[in-house]
């Protein structure tokens, strides 16, 4: 009987190493559900939305100028932040603000982008602490599902700096 | 003939089930526990590759341990590289946030290692590409740290965290110093 026992635990043990295993996999490499906080995505992503990001585009590199991100924070790598590639490596960013009289602009480094909120106003984004590796990026908001009437694909940016060049 | 076929259906069925059992659980294992990797180039040397280009040292990394980005100075890691993110780059750390070091080669001579980012360097200085050429790096492009080297065997050891005495900081970020207890 003691024998029974152990060999129901031992196979219990397995399953759930083997779907804790299938489950990270999962997560890792197909996609997770991702709570949102905070104003720096207004209008397209309200606080407290729940989006699915999707990561295989970011593990195939396909990851493209007015996508929306999920990224681990430069500062606290435990955090994660959610924002609009504005640049990908080469391209030429404004870092001004629009309403300067001169504008200036920057060049987005080998191997970084160029990260944006959509609420200019109220977002601590590259405009604050500059470009950011692109390995940092977990994964590319596809789809919103909460709340539910504005469930569906998310929309583009409401602002003017993505510069459609080449 | 249709026992065969049942034969290999049941063959198939096996062989199915036990890939997805294995295939997973090495994607975990590798992901979350431990990696192997070979060091490439002369930037790590003394300590790592003292041969050159005539043997490779193998290292293990340990990726449970860095799951809380909790590295100490003088241990070696590996990060995705701030430049490439396709490639992986070995070295030592020398600075944790918030420490004040002098650099070697970097546009300012003082740099003072912002909240979460490291700085980390080669020890084979002039060959490395390291914080000196790019800066310091996010603490979340750490990948794991070397704790073993086991190939070629007659260099199996553990690795130990070593800073050189020339490569200290100037000032501890968030050191606790043993004069603020006598109180």
């Amino acid at each position: 009987m003691f024998r029974r026992a152990l060999g129901k635990t031992l196979g219990f043990v397995g399953y759930t190493i083997q779907y804790g295993c299938i489950a990270h996999c999962a997560f890792e490499y197909i996609g997770e559900f991702v709570a949102c906080t905070g104003p720096s995505m207004e209008p397209t992503i309200t606080s407290n939305d729940i989006v699915f990001s999707e990561r295989l585009s970011r593990h195939f590199y396909r990851i493209e100028k007015g996508d929306i991100i999920i990224a681990r924070s430069p500062s606290d790598p435990k955090m994660n932040i959610c924002k609009r590639v504005i640049g990908l490596e080469g391209d030429k960013v404004c870092t001004s603000s629009p309403s300067d009289i001169f504008q200036t602009h920057t060049y987005v480094p080998k191997g970084h982008v160029w990260l944006e909120g959509d609420n200019l106003r109220n977002s601590t984004d590259s405009r604050s602490y500059g470009p950011v590796p692109y390995a940092l990026i977990r994964g590319r908001v596809c789809l919103k599902l909460w709340p539910f009437d504005s469930f569906g694909p998310l929309n583009d940016s409401p602002n003017e700096r993505i510069s459609r060049n080449s | 003939m249709a026992q065969q076929a049942g034969f290999g259906r049941k063959y198939f069925k096996a062989f199915v089930s036990g890939f997805f059992v294995a295939v997973p659980v090495t994607v975990t294992i590798l992901d979350r526990l431990a990696y192997v990797a070979r060091v490439e180039g002369a930037s790590m040397q003394p300590s790592l590759n003292p041969d050159g280009g005539s043997s490779s040292d193998v290292v293990l990394l340990n990726r449970w341990s860095v799951r809380n980005y909790r590295v100490q100075r003088g241990d070696i890691v590996s990060i995705v590289s701030p430049k490439n993110p396709q490639q992986k780059i070995i070295k030592r750390v020398i600075a944790l946030e918030g420490d004040f070091i002098r650099t070697l080669g970097y546009k300012n001579r003082y740099v003072r290692v912002p909240d979460g980012h490291l700085w980390i360097e080669g020890d084979h200085h002039g060959h490395s590409f390291d914080s000196n050429s790019f800066g310091p790096v996010s603490l979340g492009l750490l990948h794991g740290r070397a704790s073993h080297i086991i190939w070629p065997p007659s260099r199996w050891q553990r690795i130990e965290p070593s800073i050189p005495t020339d490569r200290k900081p100037l000032l501890n970020g968030s050191q606790k110093s043993s004069e603020d207890e006598d109180l």
